[in-house]
């Protein structure tokens, strides 16, 4: 590489990474407010090897401006995430802008929790936190622009490898639901099976109960001498 | 090099995209969440002037699956209104630009949680590639056939999640009976012991004389032992005592 070019060549890149700050941080879009130490859960139901990203930002109310202020150093919020057996897969404190990343080994419900930490909330905050929150489940994680840019993909390539993410997307939920068919078929004829077998046994308790009160009875009146 | 300095302008102008677009970027939220009772809970995005939004809702498990929700725009007038409902879709073009609200309420509810999964879109897809839009030239049929296929996945994909959510529903409904099966047959059988335990001892005691009074009735006078092979009507029968006694 020529000398002539890097002067100019570090400014940009300088530039850009100042842009790519910006473009990391920045509203998110939904939000919601949460109280101190109160915990926010939420639930996504998703195949196996399933990459689930999750980007937050908090913002914490200021009780004298009555306004959330932009941002907020030293608040942090403790993330945790559970797979269907209850096992916990991730459980990290971020800052008060974070972002976490998982991919599921077992399919089913996997439980993503958010919780302040933060003591100071209470006195300064009057206790409520807005949270910025963006999970993005599977193909909807991949970052197109990225990829084409680090492959050096055409339009038509980068068109055709998100077709091949979004069919392999479905492929995986297809396997997911024959595996959901299957415990439901499962559970339903326990039911099955339980319903007749408890029927029965109780037809039987009955009757057998008939009989102990017929003879005991008749054994006692013997003994009273009435009958 | 030549080449080094056109590639990383043009990382810059990708970059410089993407920060331009987020402005009117479209977002999508899907959540599932538990809503406990008695409990309502909010959520906000905001949403530019002319752009349409849309929110699907559902109820996945809990009581009678049904929810209330409502949406408000900036000026807090309620755009939509549902109670009681299991699920539902809402499309409205915004009318003003500022933060608008969605919230879901369980406060008819004393005692079950609901498990609500809702998806919000707002504005349309973007183009896969940030410089996309400024094309000059039109589609070519290979794109163009790209897009549709795109857009056919797209429709899978929503079918299967609806498909997902309805059999959530139903099999958090069939464990339920599974499991309730089994409590109601034990309880059932419990009791069944119990009221036929305390049939037989409730109608001893009917015949059973009080001890104390037995013993006193037999030292004062001579108890008449009654047996008759023949019964047709109660007999009544004189006893020590003065007590009397219906024999069937």
């Amino acid at each position: 590489m020529a000398g002539v070019g890097l002067g100019p060549l570090r400014a940009m890149g300088r530039q850009a990474l100042v842009l790519l700050a910006l473009c990391a941080t920045g509203a998110r879009g939904l939000y919601f407010h949460i109280g101190e130490t109160e915990k926010r859960c939420f639930i996504e139901e998703i195949p196996d090897e399933t990459m689930v990203i999750g980007n937050y930002r908090t913002q914490m109310w200021d009780k004298q401006k009555e306004v959330f202020l932009p941002s907020t150093p030293g608040l942090g919020m403790h993330v945790e995430v559970k797979d269907p057996d209850g096992k916990v897969v991730l459980s990290r404190q971020y800052g008060s802008e974070g972002r976490f990343t998982f991919t599921s080994h077992t399919p089913g419900d996997h439980q993503i929790c958010l919780h302040s930490n933060s003591t100071r909330m209470a006195l300064f905050a009057g206790g409520k936190l807005r949270v910025h929150l963006d999970i993005q489940v599977g193909e909807h994680a991949n970052n197109y622009p990225e990829i084409a840019a680090k492959d050096k993909l055409t339009e038509l390539q980068l068109r055709a490898r998100q077709l091949l993410d979004q069919v392999e997307q479905i492929q995986k939920e297809q396997d997911y639901q024959r595996y959901r068919e299957e415990r439901f078929r499962l559970t339903s004829e326990s039911t099955n099976q339980r319903v007749l077998w408890w029927s029965i046994a109780q037809t039987v308790i009955l009757i057998l109960t008939g009989i102990w009160q017929m003879r005991h009875l008749k054994s006692f009146f013997e003994a009273k001498k009435l009958v | 090099m030549g080449s080094a300095a056109p590639r990383s302008a043009s990382v810059l102008l990708l970059l410089l995209f993407l920060l331009l677009l987020r402005a009117e970027q479209p977002r999508g939220a899907e959540l599932t969440f538990e809503l406990p009772d008695n409990a309502k809970q909010c959520f906000h995005e905001e949403v530019e002037q002319g752009v349409k939004f849309s929110l699907d809702y559902q109820v996945i498990t809990g009581g009678h699956y049904d929810v209330d929700c409502y949406v408000e725009d900036p000026q807090g007038n309620t755009i939509y209104r549902e109670t009681k409902k299991q699920y539902d879709s809402f499309t409205y073009r915004a009318e003003v630009k500022g933060v608008y609200q969605f919230c879901f309420s369980n406060e008819f509810s004393t005692f079950s949680h609901k498990t609500v999964y809702f998806d919000f879109q707002v504005g349309d897809e973007p183009p896969i590639l940030p410089d996309m839009g400024n094309r000059v030239t039109a589609l070519t049929q290979m794109e163009s056939a790209c897009v549709t296929i795109h857009e056919a996945l797209k429709t899978v994909i929503d079918s299967q999640t609806h498909y997902r959510l309805r059999e959530a529903q139903d099999r958090a409904r069939a464990e339920d009976l599974n499991s309730r099966v089994s409590y109601w047959s034990i309880g059932e059988t419990i009791a069944l012991f119990v009221v036929s335990f305390s049939q037989v001892l409730l109608l001893k005691s009917f015949f059973t004389e009080k001890r104390p009074i037995t013993l006193a009735s037999c030292s004062r006078a001579p108890h008449v032992p009654v047996w008759n092979s023949s019964r047709r009507s109660p007999r009544r029968v004189a006893q020590g005592g003065g007590r009397t006694m219906l024999l069937w």
